[in-house]
């Protein structure tokens, strides 16, 4: 007996598929890093890993931020609500342990009953994870439009390095028939192994991290293998490429990963939020492509590598269409949200996050 | 647990669906049974743009059971653009202080928990001035 | 045709009554006003109270008082219309002894505000707002109000000091009323700085809620004793009238048409225009409320309801006493009790038992309690009767 098996690692689907929509949502409140320095570090300014993060307000939760980035993204796609056929919102901090965040994202933006909606888990993965489903339900045939969001109100513990980074923000994807597109993917690959550099066990309110463990087996390890092998296979190099973007943690790591992978500080400039922003855990590989399509033009190519802890990467090959001029203006720019921002100090950030004890 | 009661209201809630009267073109929110501007029955789902201006406001110091933790809190009387007065909290201010008149967009926030921190989340309706 | 007549007035002091239960405080009121009424046994009990189910988990309270009070198979049943709920009784109980149903009805206000402590107490007050609609964005009662006078300053002009007269007039009334909570003048740099509530409303113009009862018994002048030994007062017009329950409903917040149209009814059915009242008990559960109420009864233009208690025209030795014996905000506001209070306070003016407030050859008053912003209104007229030997 033959078992079929393809030629090719790439993930491609039976019909091409592309970004119909896409929307983004930053909340915005900031807490600046030499705020936590100074609260935890005698006040340091010096060395700080980005400038300053966002922070979700009292109100808003990693379901009411995705209801916004997705409004934007359907905005963009100018089709009906009723068309998705799959919600799926990927996050390391959804509100509910058991009840999932897409069901209440599907009905606040007016979908009908016959959809997909689970969650997505997989650290600042989860969103390209429920980007590869949505292409492959897609792709496949069995539907003609599924939305894929990545969205984070990431938590660090105090006073951990992590604290200064771990921010609030991500993106929607409105998944489609190529011939409808904004934007083509090309093709994907995904690189998963067990590596455990950072978690979070059921119950406990912050993760564990694998400290300089996190650096090169985890975050360098899988983009590379992932970003590389996705070029490898579709024959291209970096300079087939006008922007990418990485996930990024902080600052450094992107702009490092990216020269591995021969692109240049140019090509990630548009993608690179952390600085401003932070680490949005699952929304930042999916905010930096929907900055990057901002101001992207039609035939631009994009290489996009996540990664997420546990750990692994997805990387995506996109080209923008004709169609992006039409619809870009359609919604809320990434930069909107960027330059809509009110200052914090840490008091008022640990009462933002629940990090008092009221009871 | 007042799961029964917030399940109802969910579609209204989270996105500003009304009524408009099938008699005479009405817009109605929230939705009602009899239609209060000609007395007909009004039934006809209707989703409102959201965008509306501010009517009247207040600041809460202090806020009842499930909102304490949130005061101080701003809350408002929304004109919609089509017509209808909404009650509904202000949110996401700056520095620039609230107006009588300014403009407004809704937005889709956590409103409280049904209970304590073990129940449901209830989500609902806002407003913040324009993006 | 036969008068209603109120036979007897009872109230216990309004405060915080820690040390005493809903059924104890209800029966200290009613025992006053029958003493006061000559000891007549009621054939009907009309209780008025807005919080007793949720707050004092006591519902069913036409059974409990009765029995309670020593009034055991008198017909007994609980009224609710929010803070205008012991009106409300009193409305009821005016119709049950003119419509000849009964002879005579007594009427309790009561509430037991301190019977719970904390956040839940303020949830509970807010049942009165719009549940669905307005509680769950946290309205309360006071968010309700700020909404009103924010709207209210923001279309006449009119600036926040201009509603200082209103609770200093109430404070100054109430040093000469021994059953008021508060009794020490009000100074304007306390209002001033008095902290904020529901911005722009302030501490100093929410009248404070508390613990109390209050009751009056109306008997028909045919059923009468003869040997009453005080004057007696007539009820010559009672009138409820609702308005849309949330303020988003409203064609105009500041109209208060409720209170307007029964301010009109009650009138229409004693005979006689709002003016022609030697005082006017109104509601001044907030500052702004107060303002609207003169406002709907025609008795101030739109827009300067303040101006008659800032030029002094509302004095005890004004030409329209308000806030006799101290009014919601110094006498303190039982709420659901508050209502009869108000017809209680209405009818010492009338017979002359007002002690050093006492309005020289005061004959007529009007009475309003509002539920809400005049969500429900209601507004007896209220006349010495010399005429029943």
């Amino acid at each position: 007996m033959e078992h079929y098996q393809k030629s090719s690692k790439l993930l491609k689907s039976s019909r091409p598929v592309g970004l119909i929509g896409y929307g983004a949502y930053v909340p915005r409140y900031r807490l600046p890093a030499v705020e936590v320095a100074r609260i935890w570090a005698g006040g340091k300014t010096g060395g700080l890993p980005i400038k300053e993060k966002a922070v979700a307000g009292l109100d808003e939760d990693v379901i009411t931020m995705s209801i916004e980035a997705a409004r934007n993204a359907i905005a963009r796609a100018q089709i009906s609500p009723e068309l998705l056929r799959a919600v799926w919102v990927g996050s390391e901090s959804h509100p509910y342990a058991v009840k999932p965040s897409s069901t209440i994202v599907a009905e606040a933006i007016g979908t009908g009953p016959s959809i997909q909606a689970g969650d997505w888990e997989f650290a600042c993965k989860a969103g390209t994870e429920a980007l590869v489903a949505a292409m492959g339900l897609v792709g496949s045939c069995m539907a003609d439009y599924a939305l894929a969001i990545g969205m984070d109100t990431a938590q660090g513990h105090p006073g951990d390095a992590l604290e200064y980074t771990a921010g609030a923000g991500g993106a929607a994807y409105v998944v489609g028939p190529a011939e409808n597109a904004l934007a083509v993917i090309e093709a994907s690959y995904s690189y998963v192994t067990d590596t455990p550099d950072f978690w979070r066990r059921a119950g406990a309110k912050y993760p564990e991290h694998g400290q300089r463990f996190t650096g090169e087996p985890a975050y360098f390890k899988h983009i590379t293998e992932a970003g590389q092998t996705l070029l490898d296979e579709l024959g291209t190099t970096a300079a087939d490429y006008t922007y990418a973007v990485f996930h990024q943690p902080n600052s450094k790591f992107p702009q490092r990963v990216a020269h591995m992978l021969g692109f240049s500080d140019e090509q990630i400039r548009p993608g690179l939020l952390v600085p401003v922003i932070g680490n949005t855990y699952a929304g930042a590989a999916m905010i930096g492509l929907s900055a990057t399509l901002d101001v992207a033009k039609p035939g631009d190519r994009i290489l996009v590598v996540s990664f997420g802890s546990g750990a692994g990467s997805d990387a995506f090959s996109i080209q923008v269409t004709d169609r992006i001029e039409e619809r870009r203006d359609l919604a809320a720019k990434t930069a909107d949200y960027i330059a809509r921002r009110t200052q914090i100090d840490y008091a008022t950030y640990v009462r933002f996050r629940g990090k008092l004890a009221m009871k | 647990m007042e799961i029964p009661r917030h399940w109802r209201l969910k579609k209204e809630r989270y996105g500003l669906v009304g009524e408009e009267c099938p008699h005479c073109s009405f817009k109605i929110f929230p939705p009602r049974d009899v239609c209060p501007n000609c007395g007909g029955e009004a039934k006809e789902p209707y989703v409102f743009s959201g965008k509306g201006t501010v009517y009247s406001y207040t600041v809460m110091q202090d806020g009842p059971a499930g909102y304490e933790e949130a005061a101080p809190y701003t809350v408002a009387l929304i004109q919609l653009d089509e017509g209808p007065i909404v009650t509904a909290q202000l949110t996401d201010l700056g520095e620039e202080p609230i107006e009588i008149g300014m403009p407004v967009e809704m937005v889709t926030r956590r409103i409280r928990s049904d209970g304590d921190e073990r129940g449901m989340l209830v989500y609902g309706y806002k407003f913040r001035p324009r993006l | 045709m036969a008068e209603v007549v109120i036979a007897g007035i009872g109230q216990t002091p309004v405060g915080e009554h820690w040390d005493i239960s809903l059924r104890t405080l209800a029966a200290r009121a009613m025992q006053a006003a029958r003493r006061d009424a000559g000891g007549i046994v009621p054939q009907a009990l009309y209780i008025g109270s807005f919080l007793s189910s949720t707050v004092s988990h006591q519902a069913n309270l036409g059974a409990l008082l009765t029995g309670n009070a020593g009034l055991e198979g008198v017909e007994g049943i609980t009224v609710e219309a929010a803070e205008a709920s012991g009106a409300a009784a009193f409305n009821l109980a005016y119709m049950a002894v003119s419509s000849g149903l009964v002879d005579s009805a007594l009427v309790v206000g009561v509430e037991k505000y301190t019977d719970v402590v904390g956040s839940r107490l303020d949830s509970a007050v807010a049942e009165m707002v719009d549940y669905d609609y307005e509680a769950v964005n946290g309205v309360t009662p006071a968010a309700q109000a700020g909404l009103v006078m924010q709207r209210y300053m923001y279309e006449y002009g009119v600036p926040r000091d201009a509603f200082a007269a209103f609770p200093m007039l109430a404070h100054a009334n109430a040093v000469n009323n021994p059953n008021a909570m508060y009794r020490k003048a009000l100074r304007r740099e306390a209002y001033d700085s008095a902290p904020p509530v529901s911005d722009p409303l302030n501490m100093m113009d929410a009248a404070p809620y508390a613990d109390g009862a209050a009751a009056v018994l109306l008997v028909r002048s045919d059923a009468l004793p003869s040997d009453l030994a005080h004057p007696l007062v007539r009820v010559t017009g009672s009138s409820v009238v609702t308005d849309r329950l949330s303020l988003h409903d409203r064609a105009n917040i500041l109209a208060f048409e409720a209170a307007g149209v029964s301010v009109e009814r009650a009138c229409r059915q004693a005979g006689i225009l709002p003016q022609d009242v030697d005082l006017f008990e109104l509601w001044d559960g907030y500052s702004i409320y107060a303002v609207l109420s003169l406002e709907a009864a025609c008795l101030a233009p739109r827009g300067e309801g303040c101006r008659p208690v800032q030029e002094g025209w509302c004095n005890l030795n004004g030409r329209l006493p308000i806030l006799t014996m101290g009014g919601q905000k110094a006498r303190g506001n039982p709420l659901g009790a508050s209502g009869v209070y108000q017809v209680v306070e209405a009818a010492q003016q009338l017979r002359g038992e007002a002690g050093k407030n006492q309005i020289p050859g005061a004959r007529r008053a009007l009475v309003q309690t509002l539920g809400g912003p005049a969500s429900t209104a209601v507004t007896h007229v209220l006349e010495r009767w010399d005429e029943q030997k």
